[in-house]
């Protein structure tokens, strides 16, 4: 009945009703040209000019000709593609226990993998050095000290490429765990049902109907990690070149250093983006035409396995994956937090609170980082997620013919190394017309545009699979698309929403890589702070201020999830 | 259409290459000493702040701070602590960008100074102590900067896990295959400390000594302070190069770890401090400069930071080998700065990094 009015009343409603996407799509395009290519700009100029200004293509005869320069792409591509497939390999069978068994404990599993998802990739790099290092980490110490090895003996060092794959899927692998549960728990019951009634066994419904459906979301997330870990620049400076290799972002990093050559840095800089942009290419490829709309105005709940004995197998694998992602980093760091030294086992003699002193009372720089490290994290946050949002859905619905170039332009920043975007940003925004730096508000712009497509593909890969005839009966109803948005698609991607929140909320605040050139004396964060602790080889003081940042980050996620108005009412699956 | 790129081009020569390029002040005779007097008190009262660019550890420049706070009450000090090149870098990247945040600055590069001083960026001031007290060599003639410390960088061991009559007495030494996979180094790329001892040693020693350290499988580590916290660790038994007053402070904490003055000679790393000429707070930086080379400061930063003095009334500890019974090697700062690309090529070549 009252769709019957709607209807009704609906026709002359639309003719007054200004469709605002028109307008909002120009203004994004905007702004994110103005993110995005600006910096990029600069970035081209400098690549294909020389001292003087003029045209020429050194830099790109010296990337091609020195060795120094080939050698820290391949080992980075190497390194970025066993990242991907090692967090996928990790992520996935951890996804489906979490998503669709009665393992117990699901609850808890999810807020660990939260909680390895929030630490900084640097923070655990260092956790891992604590760990790991062949000759005083602590699982070597206690390899030696069972079997009774001499000194020197190890049986794992962390200072490896290796130890540096390892050490850094730990810490992207939570990208594709987050796609994929999402993904599980949206796959129509009828589909799974359907082959179950034709006999399929569990593992075969696994392989011919989850598998496939989710397939999407597998390589979303490891296509993510895999990017993550080739632009990664915190981890691979702590692990990588104390074992005497360069990946390329530390390399580009090493050319800034006297003299600096930021010409060639900025020709370094652009195969990476011809990489990523043949990565995204191959994943529309993959994916192809197929279709992967999974909800709809009608399905059920997910099914739910019973694993019976197995039970402990999966138990085991959870808690092995756990362990090494995040009880013994975390363990590791509180240790270190209490110890005088990172040699000394912990106990009476050697407690102490000398770092938590340190880092609170004698430290100047520590309130004012963490100051900005918040504010700067929810404003990035908000705004991020808001122009996401909005981004993903004129993409995703295809509203208008210029639509994709804002999905290349949202995407785009995920190709830049943040140390090279500084770069850009630095050279964008330090003229007389814009002068931002040494300000919070080149920070900003440099957070926004390095999470834009974080936030970007998480809400688009949700629009996907939101079906459109939701949307379409809402349009029939009368209302414009931005009204449509934000009473019907919003609602529905409300965890979303929430979820990408919390992913640029938690990129934000450990961001080290651009914003190493962007801080003054002023704008300082608690990431960077922590890098220079490092580069003095404080690591109680920085296992304590990572805890903190931990700690926080926890309490804004857990709030985050928690409030109502934010979606912490778990949205029921969509029926009919 | 180009107008507003060649001027871009021209502020980031100026911020990110800041080289020879920069303007050359005229020589000009160091000024007359100056005086701590009420006066500059007052004044420095009224700007209420100093900011100190700093790469001394940061525990000891933290305790500089506040010393500094408690002797002039209502002046606060902002300690900005990196590493040397990393000071470079930023105060570089601002004063590229007209933000004038730094009072005074100090770094353990030499070179550093050369090129403030030559890009116009310091400010010509002599407190009365150095003026009266500081040798000729350890302070710039026109006045822009002096040394504020010195410190030695050096072969060192962890004596729990190396006897002392196995440990290396040179540099030749570190060498024997024995050490393979046990030594740990800083890098010239990234420690003004490293690369000065790099350029003496190469000069001292030969490049070929560096081609077969390369292959003993080092931990190659980036700030000259982090190698004495390695052996600290026992993550290596042995350093090749590190910070002397970081071995001198855990020396002194009761860690085992023993400083080797090489045969061949030790490298020693001027560390000038300096005065910026656009100092938001002129009279705080002054007074804070003066501060710096007061003996109470010198004396601290040897008590506590392990550093070496040039002030005639510092006392060591006796624990510590005075510099006068140490084979140093000096290197200079104005033959250094063109090399520096070339050496750390070099480096590269034979480290891999």
């Amino acid at each position: 009945m009252t769709a019957i009015t709607g209807i009704v009343s609906g026709v002359p409603i639309r003719r007054v009703a200004i469709d605002w996407s028109r307008p909002i799509f120009v203004l994004l395009t905007v702004v994110l040209s103005v993110l995005v290519v600006l910096p990029l700009g600069w970035l081209g100029y400098y690549a294909v000019t020389d001292q003087s200004g003029s045209l020429s293509l050194a830099n790109f005869r010296a990337l091609v000709s020195d060795a120094t320069l080939r050698r820290p792409f391949i080992v980075a591509i190497t390194m970025a593609l066993s990242v991907g497939l090692l967090s996928c390999a990790i992520a996935t069978p951890l996804a489906w226990i979490v998503a669709r068994t009665d393992m117990p404990a699901r609850t808890l599993v999810r807020g660990l993998v939260m909680a390895s998802f929030v630490t900084p990739p640097f923070l655990g790099a260092i956790a891992w050095e604590i760990l790991a290092a062949p000759n005083s980490g602590i699982i070597n110490a206690v390899y030696r000290w069972l079997f009774d090895l001499d000194p020197y003996e190890y049986l794992v060092d962390i200072y490896t490429l290796s130890g540096l794959v390892f050490a850094i899927a730990c810490y992207t692998f939570p990208y594709v765990f987050t796609l994929v549960t999402n993904a599980l728990e949206r796959v129509p019951t009828e589909l799974e049902e359907a082959s179950a009634i034709l006999g399929g066994g569990l593992w075969t419904t696994l392989r011919k109907v989850t598998v496939p459906l989710v397939l999407p979301a597998m390589l979303a997330g490891s296509l993510i990690a895999v990017l993550q870990a080739l632009t990664m620049f915190g981890s691979p400076a702590i692990l990588a070149l104390p074992a005497n290799f360069h990946v390329i972002t530390t390399k580009i990093w090493s050319l800034f250093q006297y003299p600096p050559k930021p010409g060639l840095a900025a020709a370094a800089a652009l195969p990476l983006l011809l990489v990523t942009i043949l990565l995204l290419w191959t994943q529309r490829r993959i994916l192809g035409r197929r279709g992967y709309t999974t909800v709809g105005g009608k399905s059920g709940s997910a099914r739910i396995t019973v694993l019976g004995r197995w039970k402990w197998l999966a138990l085991g694998f959870t808690f092995l994956v756990l362990s090494l992602t995040v009880l013994m980093p975390y363990a590791a760091l509180v240790k270190t937090a209490l110890t005088r030294t990172v040699a000394e086992p912990l106990t009476f003699e050697s407690f102490t609170l000398h770092h938590i002193w340190f880092v609170f009372f004698e430290f100047s720089a520590t309130q004012l980082a963490l100051r900005n490290t918040f504010l700067l994290g929810f404003l990035t946050a908000t705004i991020g997620t808001a122009i996401a949002l909005v981004v993903a859905y004129l993409v995703t619905r295809g509203s208008s013919r210029g639509a994709p170039l804002l999905g290349y332009l949202a995407t785009a920043p995920v190709a830049i190394p943040g140390i090279v975007l500084g770069v850009g940003l630095f050279l964008s925004y330090s003229s007389p017309i814009l002068p931002l730096y040494g300000t919070l508000w080149i920070l900003l712009i440099a957070f926004l545009t390095i999470e834009m497509p974080a936030g970007y593909q998480q809400l688009s890969s949700a629009f996907k699979s939101v079906h459109v005839e939701l949307e379409e009966a809402g349009r029939i109803l009368g209302a414009t698309r931005m009204t449509t948005l934000r009473t019907i698609t919003a609602p529905l991607l409300r965890s979303n929403v929430v979820a990408a929140w919390c992913f640029v909320f938690i990129g934000t605040i450990r961001e080290l890589s651009a914003t190493i050139l962007l801080t003054t004396a002023d704008t300082k964060l608690v990431s960077v702070i922590i890098y220079d602790l490092n580069e003095s080889g404080d690591l109680g003081a920085i296992s304590v201020l990572g805890i903190m940042l931990l700690m926080v980050s926890f309490a804004v996620v857990f709030l985050a999830n928690r409030l109502p108005l934010l979606g912490g009412v778990r949205v029921a699956p969509v029926r009919g | 259409m180009t107008r507003p790129m060649f001027d871009r081009r021209s502020v980031v020569a100026g911020l990110l290459l800041s080289t020879a390029l920069g303007s050359i002040p005229a020589l000009a005779q160091a000024p007359a000493p100056y005086q701590v007097t009420p006066e500059l008190i007052e004044a420095a009262k009224k700007e209420g702040t100093v900011t100190f660019y700093t790469a001394t550890d940061v525990a000891v420049s933290e305790k500089v701070g506040s010393a500094f706070e408690a002797k002039y009450p209502g002046i606060k000090v902002k300690v900005e602590r990196s590493g040397s090149e990393r000071v470079f870098q930023r105060l570089s990247q601002e004063y590229g960008s007209s933000i004038h945040n730094a009072d005074v600055v100090e770094t353990s590069d030499a070179v550093h100074f050369v090129l403030f001083k030559r890009n116009g960026w310091l400010a010509q001031a002599v407190p009365a102590e150095v003026a009266k007290d500081w040798p000729k060599e350890a302070k710039d003639a026109d006045g822009y900067y002096a040394a504020y410390r010195a410190h030695l960088s050096v072969i060192g061991y962890n004596s729990k896990q190396v006897r002392a009559e196995d440990a290396p007495k040179s540099h030749a030494d570190l060498l024997d295959p024995k050490w393979r996979g046990r030594i740990v180094k800083a890098h010239p790329g990234y420690s003004g400390t490293v690369m000065t001892g790099t350029d003496v040693l190469s000069r001292a020693l030969g490049w070929e000594f560096f081609e077969k350290l390369g292959k003993q499988r080092i931990m190659q580590v980036q700030s000259s302070t982090e190698p004495p916290k390695k052996l600290a660790q026992g993550e290596r038994s042995i350093e090749a190069d590190g910070n002397e007053y970081n071995m001198f402070m855990l020396k002194e904490s009761g860690v085992p770890v023993e400083i080797v003055y090489a045969t061949e000679g030790t490298p020693i790393a001027i560390g000038h401090g300096g005065i910026m000429k656009n100092a938001p707070h002129p009279n705080a930086a002054k007074l804070f400069y003066s501060f710096l080379f007061d003996q109470e400061t010198q004396q601290l930063n040897s008590d506590s930071g392990g550093l070496r003095s040039f002030h005639p009334r510092v006392k060591e500890k006796e624990t510590r080998t005075p510099l006068s019974k140490i084979k140093l090697l000096y290197s200079d700062p104005v033959k250094l700065e063109p090399n520096i690309e070339m050496i750390k090529k070099k480096y590269e070549e034979y480290f891999g990094t």
